[in-house]
């Protein structure tokens, strides 16, 4: 009942399959009228005219046929149905991944991804449920009690009127106690979820309730809840299963109002046994899709449900319009480090109230290494995801060897910039192909050459498989330090001459520092390099130091003139609050 | 080898599907009588055509009005009675649900009750717990969905063969054998086409899942190396090979429906194709001719649901099959299990009496000798020969790198193992003589990761004395320095807080552990990294929050922050279940060992004021 504009809209590339459909829909129609024609007359003659199976014969086979492409006609509505979903599925599915991609890292981050993910793939499978089920089953329930009413029509005017009357009810009662005992059954299923909740907030908490001592009364709380549960749950079911009363009860007492209503006029010879018979059969067959409407209503519904969500990610619009065609040719890359300037940068979020940068300018010159520092959300990240462009400057710019950023496409300017994150994502794939995520195409011994530069090879030899292990959820779990490394071994495959370095010291133990300090000192060298970082050590050895803090520049210098001044750099050295 | 393996796994079917019976045992009555119900909503249909053919082809012979009374007060009854069924039925259906949900969890909590925590620890990441959660929901589905539907088949079936034989005994044989293939052959037969197919979905559904994961999680590294593009492509390749496969499936699933759909009628056309001889030599009353085709057509309602209960079937027993393998856990768990499960109610009150006066005994003392652990055979030492002893009212810390066996030390401790070598005496004896109740009743612990459960504040803060009352309660808070906190909340002390509720921050939580622990009052506490996940201004304060709760009492710190160590009485440095070092703070910066370089590595950095 419910057809979404933007998921029909989705059809346009469909129609044809759906017009199949619908075709197909209404020869099942005429199909059942004229099985119920053949059978009503086979039964008459046999019965009334006491002709033998011989006299039948021709229509006992037309009947056979009918049967047959009855079944063949269903078999191919079916067929064609999931291939409308099919279609707008990965249509749908391909647009938002891509949608996803163009919204960039600033919007699927933190918590959102699980949804995210979520969304793309149950979500997107929930709506073949709507156009495979949901949607053919409107088309049949409008069309097919319309086809056999046609036929009953010009035989029986009573018939056609107790059909034409009673018919809607179904549809409108589903309406009218679906929508109350829907909420009632909604409300029901909800404390159900509430009760499943306790259940697991019960479990979870089981090594908790142990250390008070307290786990073994949570049986019986547990029994109490279920069974009020089941009371009240049952109290109200009461009533919302009246819609499947009312529904079964209209289809069933009609077939059996038109059964005596034909049956009388039949005794008083005011009908011929052929029609009567014809009617009755086809009287279910007219309320059937109008039933199995209903019973097909949630899957639909659960569609909708999940392409609102779907829709809701492709009407995110991207933050600012990116250039995707490069003005002006690249350095090759791995040529020179580059100078980078940052000229008077703001960053607003994209509700427009909160900065996170206001007005910073500062230079790192030809393969300089500078320093960010500042407290936690003075806006370090942001010039972090400014320098990838995952994100553009609200106002002001920033240059690289005197050319504006926006002059190159994102893809191309990040060819010369290498990044190594605080947590760097490693890929459900082997551990060579998550280091030539720069170099799809490197040949193994520019990868292990990688891997040696950054102290990975020694481990990644005692891993199972070598370079071919599986990392991620169903492979080899590395330790935070080991991510790290492979990290750094992405970024010497890359040989950028632009360096980030975000918090990537940040999670140090003791037996990774070492190795880890080495191989980003051999990384820094012939590269021009932003280091965010906390680390005093890496702070130290910086060629100047930017202390930033709500947005702004607040001091610049190396770290003797810095702790000279005794500002906020003095002090976040020294530990002070 | 094959052969056997599948015999076992048939068997192993059985079991579980056995088991599973009797856990439905209590509620056999309810059961059958909404198989029943269920069987007669089906029957009133049947009925309902049934009668109504007789009367229109009664009425084609023009008897009197009279003749035709009962068939129409027939037909009335069915028209109304199938609704009334379908209502009782679902009712009926439904108490036996939410029953048999009340039960399998009652069932299960109390079977995994004593295995916690030890062989619950693999299961501890949410995902295990909420997938339990949610198998014990689709078992509460077993009646409806699996047992259910042949019960009706069959009452259906046999009421239809003995209804077909009154009139014309050859028919019975041959729409049982069409209902026979419409309910159990096509099925079997639609499993075994696309059992293969399936299998290769379930992959690429898997791979998809992945290949999106992955894109959405890592979607700042594949940007950053100009692989978006790359990425979107295999998302679309694999998308069409799943959709390809679903295709097929699709394919399978309309081919079993079309032919149940073919079945159904053609066992209608060979009824008439037996029937019209009949009449034809007077063997059958021609008025029936129209009664058994339309009765024919009714009666496969019945079988109609078998396919789905097939299907219910496999995931019910893949559902019950992995409950019962956690709840088995008990043949083979060790310490805790045993001695849990022999614990009497008459220990259970003996335990109160201690909660409630545990300041009375004297002050406890832990002394270790030589312990050594491990988790599972094949693993390696998690504990080597460590010894040390931890005076009544004293403190000592163990630290170390991640993985080096510190928190071993609390679930020994704890009794949640027992198999360990040496010895752990709590005030001089042995730990394995106390009952782990009464272990635990001495011990307060803050962890790393405290649970709070749904609902309010002061419920949460009762768990570690119910009997508290309200001035112990806000006295605890206020030690904790969570007090004002919780003042400040909406409703104060009566905040939900958890999943539906309030999210406390990290030292919001760890301070209502600590005000627990307060509460409790227990002579020994163990803090496990108690500020772990703390940012740094957080973590000093909870450290004062903490202090409140070490004073005089037996303290055992575990931790891999270095922070608040300076005036613990001795420090043991573990490293690969090894003791490395120890020695008091000051002692330990001076050797420049593994505990300076932590030190170190953790204060050369700019603080985050």
């Amino acid at each position: 009942m419910n057809l979404d504009k933007r998921l029909l809209h989705q059809l346009h590339s469909v129609h044809l399959f759906l017009a199949l459909t619908i075709l197909l829909g209404f020869l099942i129609g005429v199909l059942i009228v004229a099985q119920a024609r053949t059978l009503s007359h086979i039964i008459a003659r046999v019965f009334l005219g006491g002709a033998s199976l011989g006299a039948v014969w021709s229509a006992m086979l037309g009947l056979l046929f009918i049967i047959v492409a009855r079944a063949l006609l269903s078999w191919g509505g079916e067929v064609a149905a999931f291939q409308v979903a099919a279609r707008v599925k990965s249509d749908l599915r391909a647009r938002v991944f891509e949608h996803l991609v163009a919204l960039g890292p600033a919007y699927a981050r933190g918590e959102r991804t699980g949804e995210l993910t979520n969304t793309a793939v149950e979500g997107i499978e929930a709506l073949e449920a709507y156009f495979s089920q949901y949607l053919p089953q409107l088309v049949l329930a409008a069309l097919m009690p319309l086809t056999i009413l046609a036929f009953i029509l010009p035989l029986d005017l009573l018939s056609a009127i107790v059909l034409l009357l009673t018919g809607p009810l179904i549809p409108l009662f589903m309406i009218l106690i679906g929508k109350t005992a829907d909420a009632l059954t909604r409300r029901q299923w909800q404390s159900l979820s509430h009760m499943s909740a306790h259940f697991l907030d019960v479990l979870q908490g089981l090594t908790t309730l142990k250390i008070f001592g307290r786990s073994r009364e949570q049986i019986e709380t547990i029994a109490a809840i279920s069974e009020r549960f089941r009371a009240t749950t049952l109290g109200v079911l009461r009533v919302a299963f009246l819609s499947a009363f009312a529904l079964e009860m209209i289809a069933t007492i009609c077939t059996a109002i038109v059964a005596v209503e034909v049956g009388l006029r039949l005794l008083y010879g005011q009908m011929q046994f052929e029609q009567a018979f014809f009617i009755l059969v086809l009287a279910p067959d007219f309320y059937l899709p109008l039933r199995l409407l209903g019973t097909r209503f949630h899957a639909g519904m659960a569609g909708v449900g999940a392409a609102q969500r779907v829709f809701e990610i492709l009407s995110v619009t991207a933050d600012r319009q990116l250039p995707t065609a490069d003005r002006r040719r690249m350095a090759a890359v791995g040529g020179q480090p580059s100078a980078v300037v940052f000229n008077d940068v703001h960053y607003a979020y994209a509700d427009g109230q909160r900065h996170a940068l206001n007005g910073i300018s500062f230079t790192i010159e030809r393969g300089q290494h500078v320093a960010l520092v500042g407290p936690t959300g003075a806006g370090k990240s942001t010039v972090a995801n400014l320098l990838l462009r995952f994100v553009e400057p609200t106002r002001g710019e920033i240059t690289c060897d005197g050319v504006p950023l926006r002059d190159w496409s994102p893809h191309a300017w990040r060819a010369r910039v290498a990044w190594v994150p605080q947590n760097p994502y490693l890929f459900d794939e082997t551990v060579a192909a998550n280091i030539r995520l720069a170099y799809p195409d490197a040949p193994m011994d520019a990868v292990i050459r990688a891997a040696q530069l950054a102290h990975a090879d020694e481990f990644i030899r005692t891993l199972p498989q070598g370079y071919d292990t599986r990392i991620g959820e169903r492979g080899a779990r590395l330790s935070g330090g080991q991510a790290q490394r492979l990290a750094l071994a992405r970024a010497f495959l890359k040989d950028a001459p632009l360096l980030i370095l975000d918090e990537a010291t940040s999670f140090l133990d003791v037996e990774n520092e070492a190795l880890i300090q080495d191989a980003i000192a051999r990384l820094q060298q012939n590269c021009t390099a932003l280091i965010i970082t906390h680390r005093l050590s890496t702070i130290v050895r910086a060629d100047h130091i930017v202390v930033l803090s709500n947005g702004r520049i607040v001091e610049t210098g190396t770290h003797a003139s810095l702790m000279q001044q005794r500002g906020l750099y003095h002090r976040l050295v020294a530990g002070d609050e | 080898m094959t052969n056997d393996k599948s015999r076992f796994t048939q068997h192993a079917i059985r079991n579980t599907f056995y088991r599973l019976l009797r856990l439905t045992a209590p509620y056999t009555w309810w059961i059958a009588l909404a198989a029943l119900l269920g069987a007669a909503t089906i029957g009133s249909s049947i009925g309902l055509m049934a009668t109504a053919a007789y009367i229109i082809a009664s009425a084609a012979l023009h008897p009197s009005v009279a003749d035709l009374a009962v068939p129409i007060v027939g037909v009335r009854f069915f028209g109304i009675a199938r609704g009334v069924f379908r209502y009782l039925e679902r009712l009926v259906s439904h108490h036996v649900n939410f029953s048999l949900l009340a039960r399998l969890r009652v069932w299960f909590y109390a079977a995994i009750e004593p295995l916690a925590p030890a062989r619950l620890m693999s299961y501890r990441s949410g995902d295990l717990l909420t997938r339990i959660v949610s198998d014990i929901e689709t078992l509460q589905n077993f009646y409806v969905r699996v047992i259910a539907p042949p019960v009706i088949a069959l009452i259906i079936a046999i009421a239809m063969g003995l209804f077909l034989g009154g009139y014309a005994p050859a028919l019975a044989p041959v729409v049982l054998t069409f209902m026979f293939l419409v309910g159990v052959v096509m099925p079997a037969a639609a499993r075994r086409i696309s059992q293969s197919a399936n299998r290769r979905m379930v992959q690429a559904r898997a791979e998809l899942n992945v290949l999106l994961v992955d894109g959405i999680q890592g979607i700042a590294d594949l940007i950053a190396f100009g692989r978006e593009q790359a990425q979107a492509e295999r998302v679309k390749s694999r998308s069409r090979e799943l959709i390809h496969l679903q295709g097929r499936m699709a394919a399978i699933t309309a081919l079993h429906n079309a032919s149940g759909n073919l079945l159904t009628h053609l066992a209608m056309w060979v009824v008439l194709l037996l029937a019209i001889p009949m009449v034809t030599t007077a063997r059958l009353d021609g008025v029936y001719l129209s009664v058994l085709a339309l009765a024919t057509l009714a009666s496969f309602e019945g079988v109609l649901a078998l396919p789905l209960a097939f299907q219910y079937l496999e995931s019910n027993l893949q559902a019950a099959r992995r409950l019962f393998e956690i709840v088995d856990e008990k043949q083979t768990g060790r310490g805790r299990a045993r001695t849990s499960l022999a614990l009497s109610s008459a220990e259970g009150a003996d335990e109160k009496s201690i909660r409630v006066h545990p300041r009375s005994s004297a002050s406890y003392s832990i002394t270790v000798e030589n312990l050594s652990f491990r988790y599972a055979p094949e693993e390696p030492l998690a504990l080597d020969h460590v010894s040390f002893e931890l005076r009544a009212g004293e403190s000592l810390a163990i630290v170390g790198p991640s993985g080096a066996g510190k928190t071993t030390f609390v679930n020994l401790l704890l009794r949640f193992w027992d198999d360990y070598e040496g010895y752990i005496l709590l005030a001089g004896r042995d730990l394995r003589d106390y009952s782990p109740d009464e272990v635990c009743a001495q011990i307060g612990v803050v962890s790393q990761q405290t649970h709070l459960f749904n609902t309010t504040v002061r419920e949460n803060l009762l768990l570690a004395r119910p009997q508290a009352i309200e001035d112990e309660i806000v006295r605890a808070a206020q030690q904790a320095q969570i007090h004002d906190f919780i003042c400040a909340l909406p409703q104060g002390y009566d905040t939900l807080v958890g999943e539906q509720g309030l999210r406390l921050s990290g030292g919001e939580r760890q301070r209502m552990a600590i005000a627990r622990a307060l509460l409790k009052d227990a002579p020994i506490i163990i803090l496990d990294e108690p500020t772990a996940n703390l940012d740094p201004l957080t973590e000093r304060a909870v450290l004062r929050a903490i202090s409140a709760l070490t004073q005089q009492r037996t303290t055992l710190i575990i931790t891999h922050r270095l922070v608040g160590l300076e005036n613990v009485g001795e420090i043991l440095v573990l490293c690969a279940g090894r003791v490395v070092e120890r020695g008091t703070h000051a002692e330990l910066l001076q050797t420049s060992g593994l505990y300076c370089r932590m030190w170190e590595l953790q204060n050369a950095v700019l603080s985050d004021g």
